[in-house]
């Protein structure tokens, strides 16, 4: 058996996931006769016709405001935003309309909005963005952010099945970089669940995405050091799994919270408070952060790799801790 | 025609300058001299060019993603454009936005711009500026048939139809928003068309013919500066190459790449300008010199300038930052 790619998993979990129900269709620009500005949906459009693959007009607004009506009324959309970037286009569809439908009406918007974000390939500030945390701020909507091709397949599938509204973040600079043998038979991971990539002893690093394989790979180098670290790859932002990530940091006292994303307003606040209130008392460090600085994210390949986060930042910052 | 020699010099040359600038962009990113992506303007340098050349230099533009030949329409420096496309540190914008993104303000450039309709609204605001101070300046907001299809285009067009604002919407309709054939993504022909929902004047021209495009940019750019108002003029044109650099274009159907290959607005240029006897086939390939010349100098200064310091990531996020 051949490995599969990230992307090629995408691909494949939305394809088994058209198949088995009628009701799901994906919708957004270049999707159908081009099979999607990234291939995602190659060959969708011969396989399910163009009632179910529809290509659009440049309209992210209209794309995801017609996934919500769809999904309203019992459809499973599956909107693709072309660059990730791109969905500030849909801000109001998706903050006031998908996130609150359930609230204010009592109806669920089961729709996946997906597409890829992410630094690492010289995109320059509009197509380079993590804007995951707008929605994560947003009640309401589910987030999702794979590293592994394996839980791409299943965490699509997952969402699709999902009865809330699902933000589905593929981080572009894995689409082709990342691969892995997938099993042959069905297979779900489940939304909001943590996985601990690997377990180590003395400091837990709680990651998601990309950042999942530069913490793996400071892990590698540290444990040459004596040093090991337990990485932990959130999968899901929300809904958060505050048990795995507790249960790892009462286990090694220390922590670095990873991410790619600017600093402030990051998802790393989010979980030094929740370590803070819910095992401060079995740190033996303080609780550090990795993330990208607070700036937009530059074009130029020498700014750009010092604005992302890097596996010698993960390793610098875990000898810091160890010396606590 | 009312253009004197110098006006038709100084076209052929923008025309000429787009022409070499993208066919050279075009070689160095095949040789992956160029990080990030690019998308070419080559086939559409009749529009910028006509357009540009009805305006004045305190006149402003906004651009899109395929913005090369808006800036250099627009006077833009082609040393610091190329910089920029580098991720050079002499780029126009320090190397931190690249292709998508070339600006130069003080040129009444007011951008390339990554996101498809991003440039009708603040066209909007350049021209409620012009009223407000009274400038009798316009704003030429040039925009793809892709967005001719985004909010931002319908709320801008209506904006500056009831506000009366200087604003020129330039529709460059070359057949595609990326794969997506405009036949598919518009219900109607001509977007010129939609004017009349706005109430305001629509034309359709020839964008490969420099001429056309002039008359009809004279037309609406009076219009505009006698505080008369916004006009949409969609400019019919072809993209030569693909959405961007290293497209298959498998999308493009038979039709459209033999009329493509048919059309050439700067071959029409020389054998008009020269039928006329304005202009010698010498005096002409003179100017092609410099223009080859002009773009190999920006290509060596992109080559040899420094790449940005990384200090420069923290700076202009703010002016200030207690």
């Amino acid at each position: 058996m051949s490995a599969t790619t990230y992307v090629e998993a995408v691909r494949q979990g939305l394809w088994e996931e058209m198949t088995r129900d009628e009701d799901v269709f994906v919708l957004g620009e270049d999707v159908g006769v081009y099979g999607g500005a990234f291939k995602v949906t190659a060959g969708f459009l011969d396989q399910f016709g163009e009632e179910r693959v529809l290509d659009t007009p440049l309209c992210e607004s209209a794309i995801v405001g017609a996934a919500i009506g769809a999904a309203l009324m019992g459809m499973r959309p599956v909107a693709e935003m072309q660059f990730a970037d791109f969905i500030s286009c849909a801000f109001d569809q998706i903050t006031n309309f998908a996130a609150k439908c359930r609230y204010r009406w009592g109806a669920g918007v089961p729709l996946v909005i997906r597409g890829p974000s992410g630094g690492g390939i010289h995109g320059g500030p509009f197509h380079s963005q993590n804007p995951e945390m707008y929605f994560v701020h947003t009640p309401g909507l589910k987030v999702v952010a794979p590293s592994t091709a394996y839980d791409a397949k299943g965490l699509i599938k997952s969402a699709v099945r999902d009865e809330d509204p699902v933000l589905f973040f593929e981080h572009k600079y894995l689409y082709r970089r990342v691969k892995e043998e997938l099993p042959s038979e069905e297979f779900l991971v489940p939304i909001g669940k943590a996985d601990v990539k690997r377990t180590g002893g003395d400091i837990s690093v709680v990651t998601y995405g990309a950042m999942v394989h530069n913490a793996l790979e400071a892990a590698e180098v540290l444990a040459g050091d004596g040093v090991e670290l337990e990485v932990v790859d959130l999968r899901t932002l929300v809904p958060l799994d505050k048990a795995t990530v507790l249960e790892s940091v009462k286990k090694t006292g220390k922590v670095i919270l990873l991410h790619e994303d600017t600093r402030t307003g990051g998802f790393a606040g989010e979980l030094a408070a929740v370590i803070a209130e819910e095992v401060f008392e079995y740190l033996d460090g303080p609780v550090m952060r990795i993330t990208a600085p607070d700036t937009p994210i530059p074009y130029s390949p020498p700014l750009e790799e010092f604005f992302l986060p890097k596996t010698s930042d993960v390793i610098r910052v875990a000898r810091h801790l160890a010396a606590y | 025609m009312n253009l004197s020699q110098d006006q038709l010099r100084s076209m052929y040359r923008t025309m000429v300058s787009i022409r070499n600038f993208e066919e050279t962009v075009k070689q160095a990113f095949a040789k992956g001299h160029i990080p990030g992506f690019v998308h070419l303007y080559v086939g559409e340098e009749a529009i910028a060019t006509g357009v540009c050349s009805a305006l004045r230099a305190s006149d402003t533009i906004t651009s899109t993603h395929r913005g090369h030949g808006h800036c250099i329409a627009k006077g833009c420096d082609m040393n610091s454009m190329m910089a920029e496309i580098y991720g050079k540190a002499t780029g126009l914008c320090k190397g931190k936005g690249g292709s998508m993104h070339i600006a130069d303000v003080g040129k009444g450039m007011l951008g390339a711009n990554g996101i498809v309709g991003g440039g009708p609204p603040l066209a909007c605001g350049a021209g409620l500026t012009s009223v407000v101070t009274g400038s009798g300046d316009v704003c030429a907001c040039f925009f793809g048939d892709g967005a001719c299809e985004q909010g931002t285009f319908h709320e801008s067009a209506n904006l500056a139809a009831i506000w009366n604002l200087p604003v020129i919407f330039v529709a460059e309709n070359n057949g595609y928003a990326q794969s997506t054939p405009a036949s598919y993504h518009c219900a109607i022909e001509n977007i010129a068309e939609r004017a009349a929902s706005y109430g305001i004047p629509g034309a359709v021209v020839d964008g490969s013919d420099v001429f056309a495009v002039h008359e009809a940019a004279v037309e609406a750019v009076k219009r505009a500066r006698a505080g008369q108002g916004p006009s949409l003029l969609e400019c019919k044109t072809y993209r030569h190459h693909g959405h961007f650099e290293g497209d298959q274009q498998t999308y493009k159907d038979d039709l459209y790449k033999s009329v493509s290959q048919g059309k050439d607005s700067i071959r029409d240029f020389r054998a008009l300008v020269t039928q006329h006897g304005w202009f010698t086939s010498e005096e002409l390939d003179a100017i092609d010199g410099e223009a080859r010349q002009a773009v190999e100098e920006a290509l060596a200064y992109a080559e040899s300038s420094p790449l940005p310091g990384v200090e420069e990531v923290t700076s202009d996020v703010y002016v200030s930052y207690p």
